[in-house]
């Protein structure tokens, strides 16, 4: 009889006869994209049982280049170009984990994660809990998401609030290189399944990265201090949050800006103590305002710090329509005018 | 009887020779010296559209654009060979297919130019616009054919996606569907070989085709670059679902000689090789050599044809390049049929938002002033 393949014997499969990148060692300065290649690099070195699975992401590096040159260096069995069909590539993955791998999906654009969300719902998100523990389903799904890059229809979506409404999932957004590099490494090494929300309009941003895990993905962080105004974003918004808040010291305002990182759990510790010593808070997001997470995380901190709040929260976010034409896209992304827009209301200088 | 062996159907060879075939051409008898021009100068002229297109997102006029270079008799020859009352769902490279259908050239690129996600009524052309999400639009035109089939027309639904498009979930159920009701529906299938950087290959391990009948669906594979062949495979498809036979698949084996859009680089993964030897399989060349062969072709036909590309091209830069960009507040129109008081508010405040901005600025222009 022939045994079975167990995931301990894939790490003989040796990779094509490549030049081998070095993995990060010391600190370098590296674009945002290139920071999860690196990441990306590291965790499969680390780990065997690690494959990527997704649309052109051998040959090509996948479409904002990712994934380039892990193919030459880990080969085909472990870097997989798949057939167009993302259902597939998640639904796949779940046989994977199954069996012990850790895959991380490349969802090519954030508007094609739809083929694939019966199975992210149903299946990826449920199945710890049907099995009461005994399947886990360490899957990494990365999603390039939001817009500002003049793309078409389905390019520039921003759906992480149909994941964190999910039970089982965890969802994580990166703002930085730094991020990037340390919690895709910690997003694959985690038991649970993760969506890793990518910044597309950010890929080119340099920023030093050191080759270490760093701080819990789980923690949000304070990016700059300040007393007057809580605003909380993530993804592309951090930086645009953050040019607000030094905008608006200008005018004698001090705005907290806290990127969140993890978008569920949120890290309510973090955002609490600044609201009780702020209280104000501004949330911001590309995705539409109804039923997105900002109005989760305000009605969260209006239960449990209300008495310490000053005004009424502000959102200020995508409008409830679907992702407008290029061409209007300036008009419905939060820019750092309406921002400041949101924390004169909550200063109540509107 | 039609043989739906997977064999390749030529009907016009490399070098520009008719390949007589006793069923096919029976659908094809028409297509004498001046129709065949007809489609040639279609095919000029779409190329030309084409390639004025890609010159245009590379002036930054343009944010996107997919060339169809090297699928212009896939798309011609099947777009001409439909009925007016028959319906397109489409893919997003069949703007040789909106050509046909006379879509406006600025309506052609009105999204591609960001004003809009799409840029013309499908009513008004029978032809639905550009589907992005890959495969999705094969389920809608099997909808609309078990529609016709109700209405009891014999109006026919035909619908573009490539290669790639046939791994995907929707194409497959699409033809289950279309199969179990027979509906009235031509599934055409361009494999022109790559879905971005994925060879054919990575979707099929046989011939695309093949997969069809499994579904309980004739199926033809056809050479895509060869405008008879394509004429003649989509008249017998279309015949098929208008007396009731069902649906048919169509493989238009071709090739896409440009980069997947304007923002991808084939160099990084396709061997030249391949385009080199596909260059010698052009459409239009081998009709180009057919016309010649038949005295078809004249210096006056040629200055014509060259003429009636440059205009059109003339028409889609001036027309792109006019287009005025849409108004800020238009991005909350038609997100729903009925009025929805949350969109309305959001509406309003962003109305006084933008109102606040010009009295600041109306102000300082009126400071400078004082």
């Amino acid at each position: 009889m022939t045994p079975l393949m167990t995931p301990a014997t894939v790490s003989t499969v040796p990779g094509l006869n490549a030049p081998q990148p070095i993995p990060l060692s010391e600190t370098k300065t590296l674009t945002m994209g290139k920071a999860i290649n690196e990441g990306l690099r590291q965790a499969m070195l680390d780990d065997p049982r690690v494959v990527l699975l997704g649309e052109d992401i051998g040959a090509l590096g996948g479409v904002f280049r990712v994934t380039s040159d892990l193919l030459a260096q880990f080969g085909a069995r472990r870097v997989i170009d798949t057939p167009l069909a993302e259902s597939a590539i998640i639904g796949t993955a779940v046989g994977l984990a199954y069996r012990g791998y850790r895959p991380v999906c490349e969802i090519q654009f954030d508007g094609f994660i739809f083929p694939g969300f019966d199975q992210i719902v149903s299946q990826v998100a449920k199945f710890h809990y049907r099995t009461q523990g005994a399947v886990r389903m360490p899957i990494t799904i990365r999603v390039p998401f939001g817009g500002g890059i003049g793309a078409a229809e389905h390019h520039s979506e921003s759906p992480e609030a149909y994941f964190t409404h999910t039970s089982g999932l965890r969802v994580i957004a990166v703002s930085n290189a730094q991020d990037a590099y340390s919690l895709i490494r910690q997003a694959i090494a985690s038991d649970d399944p993760v969506l890793y929300f990518e910044p597309k309009r950010r890929y080119h941003v340099k920023g030093e990265v050191v080759p270490e895990l760093g701080l819990s993905m789980e923690q949000a962080v304070i990016v700059r201090p300040g007393t007057d105004v809580t605003l909380l974003a993530y993804g592309a918004l951090v930086t645009t949050a953050r040019d607000a808040a030094l905008a608006a010291f200008d005018e004698g305002i001090s705005i907290e800006v806290i990127d969140l990182r993890s978008l569920s759990p949120v890290d309510y510790a973090v955002v609490e103590a600044s609201v009780r010593k702020t209280g104000r808070l501004v949330v911001t997001h590309e995705a539409a305002q109804s039923g997105g997470l900002g109005g989760e995380i305000i009605a969260t901190v209006t239960e449990r710090c209300f008495s310490y709040l000053e005004s009424a929260p502000v959102r200020v976010t995508g409008f409830d329509v679907p992702y407008p034409p290029a061409k209007l896209e300036s008009c419905h992304l939060p820019d750092l005018d309406r921002i400041l827009d949101g924390v004169d209301r909550v200063m109540g200088r509107r | 009887m039609i043989d739906f062996s997977p064999q390749l159907v030529q009907l016009l060879s490399i070098e520009g020779e008719r390949i007589p075939r006793g069923d096919f051409d029976p659908w094809v008898e028409d297509l004498d010296g001046p129709a065949l021009l007809a489609l040639y100068r279609d095919m000029v002229v779409v190329r030309r559209i084409d390639t004025e297109a890609t010159a245009l997102q590379r002036q930054g006029e343009l944010g996107l654009w997919p060339p169809l270079l090297g699928q212009e008799a896939a798309q011609i020859g099947s777009a001409r060979a439909l009925r007016r009352d028959d319906f397109i769902f489409p893919s997003y490279r069949e703007n040789a297919v909106a050509y046909c259908r006379g879509v406006k050239l600025t309506d052609i690129v009105k999204v591609w130019r960001g004003n809009a996600q799409s840029g013309w009524d499908p009513y008004t052309v029978q032809m639905a616009t550009p589907a992005i999400i890959i495969g999705a639009q094969t389920l809608h035109a099997t909808g609309w054919a078990l529609g016709a089939q109700r209405d009891d027309v014999d109006s026919v639904a035909i619908t573009y996606f490539g290669d790639g498009a046939t791994s995907e979930g929707d194409v497959n159920e699409a033809m289950v569907f279309a199969a179990s009701f027979q509906a009235p529906v031509v599934f055409f299938c361009q494999n022109n070989q790559w879905a971005i950087s994925e060879p054919v290959g990575v979707q099929a391990h046989r011939n695309i085709a093949d997969r069809a009948p499994g579904f309980g669906i004739p199926s033809l594979r056809i050479d895509g670059n060869d405008v008879i062949a394509v004429t003649a495979a989509t008249r017998i498809a279309l015949d098929r679902a208008r007396t009731g036979g069902g649906p048919t698949f169509i493989e238009a084996v071709t090739y896409r000689m440009g980069p997947h859009t304007t923002a991808d680089d084939p160099t990084r993964y396709r061997d030249p090789a391949e385009l080199a030897e596909w260059k010698t399989r052009d459409p239009l060349l081998r009709l180009h050599r057919l016309l010649t062969s038949l005295g078809e072709i004249t210096p006056e036909v040629e200055a014509a044809t060259a003429a009636l590309a440059d205009a059109a091209a003339a028409e889609l830069r001036a027309g792109c390049i006019g287009m005025p960009d849409p108004e800020p507040l238009s991005v909350f129109d038609h997100v729903y049929a009925t009025p929805n008081a949350t969109l309305e508010r959001q509406r309003a405040d962003y109305a006084g938002y933008l109102t606040s901005f010009g009295a600041e600025h109306d102000s300082a222009e009126q400071n400078r002033k004082a």
